[in-house]
């Protein structure tokens, strides 16, 4: 036991989880066809069933990294193999490895050529995508940042429906453009610290420690947040997102909503804020930061109201989710950036089980128009209520996932920004705006096509597939403690030295008054 | 003594417990939630897996809702018998916890949580025996028991949470309930679409909701009950902008769940809902949830008298608005649901002007007459719908439902022809019912409070009630019949499930006045039972109104007091009652589909105001244009067209010129790129 205790606390266990799936994937290559699946599978539970022990091996309450190590790897320009994990990314990671195997079976009828690439692109994706959350050198960061990038272009430009080449070209090249302007902005980071402290280094301690100059600050922040904006998606540059989810393949919606958005979230709390705190604490970029969050709540849900398309309409809803999460993040106070992290992964669970029931739908019928379907609850009851509880998670029920991450979110930003938290409350209406008329028109009324009355309710399989995400989904509404605790030392500590840093007052409004009053409470229980 | 055996015998009761004094311990308190919710889980999976097997559902549905109501009812002899105890909290696990922000799956057991529960558990027992014999020939039978023990559950969630967060639970979760219930035959477009609007209506409440509970961890740090209500006096300045917001936040949550203005327009739409459930969730409990926030946070809104003020005016004018329209409705649940809007109203007066007590006496004692009036209307549609459906006629609900086509039906139905008149006497306040001291003492406490105008309001309104329900009860039961020859012949009265039902709330709606007996009236002893109980849940914010206001006054504004305006109002309503019934009783109505659609002010009031045609012009076509307009010219056109596709088509320009590397495959791009970190990287090293 202890054994097994010394390994989950050393960084092995996070390099085998990096690294497996590419090489797993890199397996599948040259295994015959009809057995790729299986392997898939086997791999991706493995993958899985050996990150699961992270969750109780984390140190509660720990601020800092823990399964650290740093090596040198290419020391002339100051390159080394640097990772760690600590409360913002270890529930990223584990969200990424839950959703690989649910990934790989919710493929395993739907993909029917090339199975060999496409099970290698869906693993390699894995590795780059928990390289992004545990690289600790900005080289590092960089090459897994864009090892995502290519196998996510496949799956949508081979795998994914009609339009697919032209949606997989502009996921590319959005993606692509920020990226390049942040590999600028790490090269100048990486000038700087050779300036101030005479050694090449890109490890991530050392370029917190690099004093960026005035003006210069406010570039660098622009050309890191770039990237990750066209990431999150932050409005105006969301519009790739919804023809990417269109044409692509379920399990590439799955991965591409639940977790490769976060990258560009955790861009912001990892490197963009802490790099560059006076510069994206200034009152000009934290209003525009703040402002574009707020289109994204109010306006995409706008948008996502009149979407005919089932998919498109969970893409925009993603979009309004993704805002919740920015406003959060810079507000910057402990609760909000808690409850943004703990939404990331929500979000991961709904809308991720929100494009997984499209692609039940879309097997069946072969189309996500809305207007094609009508009374499903009469023909598919299971699956319809798989449906209606999936999408009041999404619109933030209390009880399921979606509420405690908003909520946290909001109680968080509203002592320090009372309006713009205010706004982005008008988000709950809209909300229900957008997703009840789906459901109205989806599962109730009367069947009004004859293609619909011989649908098969979920077969085991799709159980299989679903109930999982449903458990989660149940679990983390009613006692999400758990992970709070898990995440909330890191965004605590995090949120406290930023604003310490960018010289802002480090006190939220609310001890104003609740100064006199902190005994009550004991006194009452 | 009072005079009467039964209440003799309580009154003992109550006096025994309460000579020997002891601590209150709660008797499985989770429990009374726990019921509901394996009942839910129960039928829900009977619904799913053996929807054949209604005995277990008829079984389970109803009898987890009995126990739990035996549950409340031992806590509350067990509080009685712990004179003016303090609340009792029992905590089960941390729900959320980050720095200060600590919020407990935590249940609170006092005076008004334990009796709220008991009114919810109580009624809707009777109301889940009603639905056996109402819903037992629907396929979706386990379905309909599952939803409706899934919102007892989340209304004792409501009633009993301990904080705001976890009250917002119940708050919401009722919501769904009822979402789902309105359109539990979601097969009918209209049904659906009620239940929608009824969720995204609500849903403009929650957000106020929302907010004041963010605004209050901003400025108390907290959001338990107990520790918001004992800092907030000394937290909060009184009459200052922050508590004035907090409490407006809380009652627009208030205005959308109990249908106030300007959030009333779900509530009418509703009665798609089955008729068990409009008088479940849309007459005696979840529309009362709001009554029961403003009382509950009660010291809050005594803080902020500007919003007490918004609150009974709000109320005394939804109260009298409702009334106008249920005047000509003809439609025999619409009449009751505005009627409910306009009852709701009064609570509202009530805790608007700090009168707790009346408020929730009226709620309570509203709770079984109106579920009452509505259950006695399902057992008329349940026959009319039998006896069309019979002799082969239309049998759809605007027919059935259309009390032109009614009339002289207290032949064929004379249960619900009695125990419906004593609803309706109830309701209109006629001595000695439930509503004659509930209501009476709401419009008492508003003349005695000074509030002149809003008193006028409600005795408008007390006048206007007795007459549209008498008109109702005229139209329905009295008069010469309009059902058709043919179907006349298959009218039944309702299973004997049903009856019971109706009996037994009718019981309810004679007795339940009595627990608070005013003391100015004249003949009859002073009982001020609920009075004396509910006092340790109000006497904080008492405290607070009786500080900056005075006591209030015992006067009405025009003299004369409490027992002489008792009397007044009594009899004004019985010669309403008898004016209206002779009046309406030799009246010849067409059947709905001969009848012309009323003129003048009638038309007014039958077309509701024009309120919701109002809303669809000025809020919800713009609004959709507007989301129109979002995607289609800012979305595609502006972004989209102009800005990514114009950097295209720029771009491609440009690639014409470097086409010679471009070769289509991406592979080739990525490979440039790398080449081009390495050159980059190679630069910097050397």
């Amino acid at each position: 036991m202890s054994q097994l205790a010394t390994l989950y606390s050393s960084h092995w266990i996070i390099t085998f989880l990096v690294f497996f799936p590419a090489v797993a994937g890199l397996v599948c290559l040259f295994l015959p066809r009809e057995r790729i699946r299986y392997w898939a599978f086997t791999a991706a539970m493995l993958e899985f069933l050996v990150s699961l022990p992270l969750f109780w091996t984390f140190k509660i309450g720990r601020v800092g990294w823990q399964n650290f190590v740093t090596e040198p790897w290419i020391p002339d320009w100051g390159i080394s193999y640097a990772l760690g994990v600590d409360g913002i990314s270890l529930l990223l990671i584990l969200l990424t490895t839950f959703l690989l195997p649910i990934s790989v079976l919710v493929s395993w009828d739907q993909i029917k050529e090339k199975e060999r690439a496409y099970y290698a692109m869906l693993l390699i994706l894995v590795t780059g995508i928990l390289g992004v959350f545990v690289a600790l050198d900005l080289f590092l960061f960089y090459v897994f940042w864009e090892v995502t990038l290519i196998p996510m272009y496949f799956l949508i430009g081979v795998w994914g429906h009609e339009r697919r080449i032209y949606a997989a070209v502009k996921f590319f090249l959005f993606t692509a453009l920020g990226s390049l302007l942040m590999l600028v902005a790490i090269l100048v980071l990486f000038w700087l610290h050779i300036d101030q402290f005479g050694v090449t280094s890109l490890g991530y301690a050392d370029m917190l420690r690099v004093e960026v100059p005035g003006s210069l600050q406010y570039w660098l922040f622009a050309a890191f947040a770039l990237a990750f904006a066209i990431k999150v998606p932050i409005f105006p540059f969301h519009t790739w997102l919804p023809d990417a989810h269109v044409e692509a393949p379920t399990a590439g919606s799955v991965i591409l909503a639940a977790v490769l958005l976060k990258l560009g979230v955790y861009g912001f709390l990892r490197f963009a804020i802490p790099f560059f705190p006076s510069a994206a604490l200034s009152q000009t970029v934290l209003m525009t930061m703040m402002a574009l969050a707020l289109m994204g709540i109010i306006y995409t849900a706008w948008v996502a109201a009149v979407q005919p398309n089932l998919k498109k309409l969970i893409a925009y809803t993603s979009v309004a989710h993704l805002g919740f999460i920015m406003v959060g993040t810079f507000a910057l106070t402990s609760h909000s950036v808690t409850g943004g992290v703990l939404q990331m992964v929500n979000h991961g669970l709904s809308t991720g089980a929100l494009f997984i029931l499209a692609g039940f739908l879309y097997n069946r019928r072969h189309t996500y128009e809305i207007s094609e379907y009508s009374g499903l609850a009469k023909v598919i009851p299971v699956y319809s209520g798989c449906l209606v509880l999936v999408a009041l998670s999404s619109i933030g029920l209390p009880g399921l996932n979606g509420f405690v991450g908003e909520f946290l979110i909001l109680i968080g930003s509203f002592g320090r920004h009372p309006w713009i938290t205010l706004l982005a409350t008008t988000g709950v209406i809209f909300a229900a705006y957008y997703m009840l008329p789906m459901i109205r028109r989806a599962v109730w009324n009367d069947l009004r096509h004859d293609e619909n009355r011989q649908l098969l309710d979920l077969s085991r399989l799709e159980l299989a597939i679903i109930v999982p995400l449903l458990i989660m989904i149940v679990l983390m509404g009613v006692y999400p403690k758990p992970f709070i605790d898990r995440i909330a030392a890191s965004a605590e500590s995090l949120s406290e030295e930023i604003v310490l840093i960018a010289g802002q007052d480090a006190q939220p409004q609310q001890r104003v008054v609740a100064g006199d009053f902190t005994g009550s409470r004991a006194g009452t229980q | 003594m009072v005079g009467v055996p039964v209440l003799d015998s309580m009154l003992a009761l109550v006096q025994e417990a309460t000579t020997h004094e002891r601590a209150y311990v709660p008797f499985l308190p989770s429990w009374m939630i726990l019921l509901p919710f394996i009942g839910f889980v129960i039928n829900g999976a009977v619904g799913y897996l053996a929807p054949d097997r209604r005995k277990l559902v008829s079984a389970v549905g109803p009898g987890v809702l009995g126990l739990s109501f035996l549950v409340a009812a031992v806590n509350l002899v067990l509080l009685i018998a712990a004179h003016d105890a303090e609340p009792v909290i029992r905590s089960y696990w941390t729900w959320m916890e980050v720095g200060q922000l600590r919020i407990e799956a935590a249940l609170q057991l006092d005076q008004l949580s334990v009796m709220m529960a008991l009114v919810v558990t109580c009624v809707s027992f009777i109301i889940h025996i009603y639905s056996i014999g109402y819903m037992g020939e629907d396929p979706g039978y386990a379905r309909y028991f599952s939803f409706l023990n899934l919102f007892v559950f989340f209304m004792l969630v409501l009633v009993l949470a301990a904080n705001f967060p976890l009250m917002f639970v119940g708050w919401e979760g009722v919501g769904l309930c009822s979402y789902l219930l309105i359109g539990f035959w979601f097969t009918e477009p209209a049904k659906a679409d009620a239940g929608q609007k009824a969720f995204i209506v609500n849903r403009i409440g929650d957000f106020g909701f929302l907010a004041a509970m963010f605004a209050l961890f901003a400025y108390l740090g907290t959001l338990d009950f107990q520790a918001v209500f004992a800092i907030a006096p000394r937290g909060f300045e009184y009459g200052g902008a922050a508590v004035t917001l907090i409490t407006l936040f809380l009652f627009l949550g208030c205005t959308g769940k109990s249908a106030q203005i300007p959030l009333y327009v779900w509530l009418p739409d509703a009665m798609h809902g089955p008729t068990p459930v409009s008088a479940l969730i849309h007459a005696a409990t979840m529309v009362t949830a709001g009554v029961y926030l403003v009382a509950r946070t009660g010291v809050l809104f005594a803080l902020a008298p500007l919003s007490m003020t918004v609150v009974a005016v709000v109320g005394a004018v939804t109260a009298l608005f409702a009334a106008t329209i249920a005047v000509q409705q003809f439609d025999i649940k619409r009449v009751i649901a505005y009627s409910t809007i306009s009852q709701l109203g009064y609570m509202f007066l009530a805790v608007g002007v700090g009168a707790y007590t009346a408020g929730i006496f009226h709620l309570a004692t509203h709770a079984f007459f109106k579920a009452l009036l509505f259950l006695a209307s399902g057992a008329v549609i349940h026959a009319m719908h039998h006896a069309l459906e019979h002799a082969g006629e239309e049998a759809g609900e605007d027919v059935t439902q259309d009390m032109r086509n009614m009339g002289g039906l207290k032949a064929y139905l004379p249960t619900s022809f009695r125990t419906a008149w004593i609803g309706a006497l109830a309701l209109a306040g006629v001595f000695p019912l439930a509503g004659f001291f509930s209501k009476d003492e709401i419009i008492w406490s508003a003349g005695a409070r000074g509030q002149t105008l809003l008193w006028v309001l409600a005795v408008l309104t007390a006048l206007l009630t007795a007459g549209y329900i008498t008109r109702w009860l005229v139209m329905v039961f009295h008069g010469a019949s309009r059902v058709g020859e043919g179907a006349r012949r298959y009218l039944r009265a309702a299973p004997s499930v049903m009856l019971v039902a109706l009996v037994l709330l009718a019981v309810g709606s004679v007795v339940s006045g009595w627990v608070n007996v005013p003391e100015a009236l004249p003949l009859l002893p002073e009982f001020t039972w609920l009075h004396q109980f509910l006092h340790p849940s109000f006497e904080a914010a008492e405290h607070v109104l009786v500080e900056h206001m005075g006591e209030p006054a015992h006067v009405a504004p025009l003299g004369g007091g409490e027992g002489t305006w008792a009397v007044l109002s009594t009899t004004a309503a019985i010669l309403v009652v008898i004016f209206t019934f002779m009046a309406l009783r030799g009246k010849r109505y067409l059947s709905a589909r001969e009848a012309a659609e009323p003129t003048g002010l009638w038309r007014l009031l039958y077309r509701k105001w024009y309120v919701d045609e109002l809303y669809d012009l000025v809020i919800v076509k713009p609004f959709k244009a507007l989301c129109m307009v979002s995607w289609r010219v800012i979305d595609q056109g502006l972004i989209d067209g102009a800005l990514v596709d114009g950097v295209a088509y720029t771009t491609r320009f440009g690639g014409w010129v470097v086409s010679r590397f471009q070769t289509g495959y991406v592979g080739t791009y990525v490979l440039i790129i790398v080449i081009g970190i390495l050159i980059i990287l190679g630069a910097v090293a050397l």
